[in-house]
């Protein structure tokens, strides 16, 4: 399937497929950091990726997002090639991320990130910024009105005119799945999004997400914690050294020998 | 939050409010504090202006998209030949043997286009990169132009456009085929109808350029706000705070770059055309890259990403520099005089005489003032919010929480 990028590929909105990777790898170098990794997200679902740190669980999300070039293999994203796709027109078909580091444009307002997450579907051009057309000013009131929404959604709504940088953490990491969700996305990838959360904020941010499923959107999720995992995911895959090792149901993934190796060590 | 916001508001109106009234009474003031001199003061004023709207231009570029752009007078230059050429007899010695005179209206936004144009040539092989090298390749522009147009001149193998070292003279005047007269072009002027008006007419000049170059800067100042303002300017400071998570937002953040850079040089381009104008007169040596420095001292020392502020800093830079410090070898020279310590006035030995002393330590006087304003407002004398919170706050509130992490 690798060898025909370009040919109709068996993924269709239709059958249900959202994101297909084919023997996808990503080469630093001497390095390997995704060694030719295949797996599919079905519409709908929450799809976790996990394993040890330097797995190559982010390289895969920057990969799939455009930002790094795959060195081989083909990622079709709903019956689309988006393999070498620039990261803005990733984001433009459909494909939102949060990053593992947040990384909000600390200096404008909450509202005003959403906003920027609104950019490329407004239709506002140079003329109509400049001399403030009826156009314009309708489509800021709609995007304003759409933003406010999404903080309702994601529970800030009363942060809306701070600057980002000034929000607590738990409230950051909010306002990125906020800002991420204003592109209209099919399919949502989550960086570690419950990353330095207490108990109580990670049961949060996971009722969050499952509110964002309920939405229709597609989930690829990475995640340290194993009891966040096991307990959101309907599938998981388990990469290791850039290569996948497992993938199943999380009690499949729970058992695998493999899977328990590559966390323990061997010895263990 | 939204009280300080309302607070930053209300302080930008207050500053816009001081402006008008400023510019409204200026003229009238200017002729009493002179007993009827003050057109010499008022034609200062119009040429200030015209860095009043390239600090506006360069807002745009550095202060809210945050590209360091350090060959802004090349734009500048672009729109004053655009105008020279086209508008004096200029091109009769080149190979087109054919002189233009393109009414300075129409000019006036050719200017505006060739300038955005050289802004995207400039910009589209350069915009991929970031920081410190933009600068680098922007301040080679900028040496560039100056030194093309000295070339292009007389004996040049492609013949003589630019009137090389010798620059354009003789530029037209903007003309208008009917005007009002009245007491705005000076108090004792009589109300009537001009037909045929040259801006150089002695009835009403240089206040007719000075109010054009006010109704010029409103134009621009409303237009700068509405794009600050708009999906554009959001997208510009977003890619100024991360460009990697705009992108990922779905901000194409090379074509948005290339337009802050094409709007940076139009609004140039808008001035450089006025300027040739005014001065009727356009030479490569007003374009050097003490033009460019100047713009961005204006925007930094104004207050960056602030349009008040930068106002603010342009008049205040143009001042100290074109009136204050241009004059000061002859007020030092006065007050000596006055104060009765005339050998001073008189070269002897190693001493060249107070006069050109202080004429020599002009730069110096000028750095003094520059770091000293820096050094007490580091954020510029009316910053936008996010630089305020960014020198006033930052580090400190980030070293104070970090301990308290450590601690529990």
């Amino acid at each position: 399937m690798s060898a025909a990028p370009t040919g109709k590929t068996p993924s269709s909105p239709a059958d249900g497929i959202v994101l297909q990777l084919d023997q996808v790898t990503k080469r630093f170098g001497g390095l390997t950091a995704v060694d030719n990794v295949s797996f599919q997200i079905r519409r709908g679902e929450i799809f976790a990726l996990i394993g040890p740190n330097g797995a190559g669980k982010t390289t895969l999300f920057n990969t799939v997002t455009g930002m790094y070039k795959t060195t081989s293999g083909t990622i079709v994203f709903q019956g689309k090639d988006i393999t070498g796709l620039k990261p803005y027109r990733v984001a433009g078909l459909g494909i939102a991320r949060t990053f593992q580091q947040i990384r909000l444009f600390s200096y404008m307002s909450a509202l005003d990130n959403i906003k920027v997450g609104e950019h490329h579907r407004m239709r506002a051009r140079l003329w109509d910024s400049l001399f403030k057309t009826p156009r314009a000013r309708r489509e800021e009131r709609e995007v304003e009105a759409k933003a406010m929404e999404l903080l309702k959604f994601v529970g800030i709504e009363d942060q809306a005119y701070n600057y980002a940088r000034n929000l607590p953490y738990g409230h950051q990491r909010r306002l990125e799945i906020a800002r991420a969700l204003a592109t209209n996305p099919s399919l949502l990838l989550l960086d570690e999004p419950a990353a330095g959360a207490n108990p109580q904020e990670k049961r949060q941010l996971m009722e969050l997400v499952e509110r964002v499923r309920g939405q229709g959107i597609t989930i690829l999720l990475i995640e340290h914690d194993m009891k966040v995992v096991m307990g959101i995911s309907d599938r998981i895959l388990v990469l290791d050294y850039g290569e996948r090792i497992a993938e199943g149901k999380p009690q499949e993934v729970r058992t695998n020998p493999r899977v328990i190796e590559a966390y323990l060590g061997k010895s263990a | 939050m939204r009280w300080a916001s309302g607070w930053f508001q209300s302080r930008n109106r207050t500053i816009y409010t001081l402006l008008i009234i400023g510019a409204l009474l200026y003229p009238s003031l200017m002729d009493i504090v002179t007993g009827g001199e003050g057109n010499h003061w008022i034609g200062t004023a119009a040429f200030a202006g015209v860095f009043v709207l390239l600090a506006i231009g360069l807002n745009t570029v550095v202060g809210f998209a945050g590209l360091l752009d350090l060959g802004y007078a090349a734009f500048f230059a672009i729109g004053a030949y655009t105008y020279g050429m086209f508008a004096s007899g200029q091109l009769l010695a080149s190979p087109l043997h054919h002189e233009f005179h393109i009414p300075f209206w129409v000019m006036l936004l050719v200017g505006v286009f060739v300038a955005a144009c050289f802004g995207i040539i400039l910009g589209a092989p350069t915009l991929r990169l970031r920081g410190d090298y933009l600068a680098i390749v922007t301040l080679g522009f900028g040496e560039i132009v100056p030194r093309l147009v000295q070339y292009l001149g007389a004996g040049s193998p492609i013949g003589n456009w630019t009137g090389g070292v010798n620059g354009i003279a003789a530029i037209d005047p903007p003309k208008l085929p009917i005007i009002l007269t009245g007491p705005w072009f000076g108090l004792g002027t009589p109300f009537g109808v001009v037909k045929n008006f040259d801006f150089f007419n002695p009835l009403a000049y240089p206040l007719d350029f000075y109010w054009l170059m006010a109704i010029l800067i409103v134009v621009c100042i409303v237009l700068a706000t509405n794009l600050q303002n708009s999906r554009i300017g959001r997208a510009w400071m977003a890619v100024r705070e991360d460009e990697v998570a705009a992108a990922a937002s779905g901000v194409n953040t090379v074509a948005i770059k290339l337009t802050a850079f094409a709007i940076g040089a139009s609004f140039a381009g808008f001035a450089g055309a006025f300027y040739g104008a005014q001065l009727s007169l356009v030479s490569s040596d007003n374009f050097e890259f003490i033009v460019s420095v100047t713009i961005l001292i204006m925007v930094v020392l104004g207050g960056m990403g602030n349009i008040p502020g930068v106002i603010v800093g342009a008049l205040l830079i143009y001042t100290t520099q074109y009136v204050v410090l241009t004059n000061l070898p002859d007020w030092t020279t006065s007050l000596a005089t006055a104060v009765g310590l005339t050998g001073l006035n008189q070269a002897h030995g190693d001493w060249v005489g107070l006069h050109d002393e202080v004429q020599r330590l002009n730069y110096l006087i000028f750095g003094v003032i520059l770091v000293a304003v820096m050094v007490l407002r580091p954020q510029g004398l009316f910053p936008s919010r996010v630089r305020e919170q960014e020198l006033e706050k930052g580090t400190e509130e980030q070293a104070v929480f970090d301990l308290r992490a450590e601690e529990t």
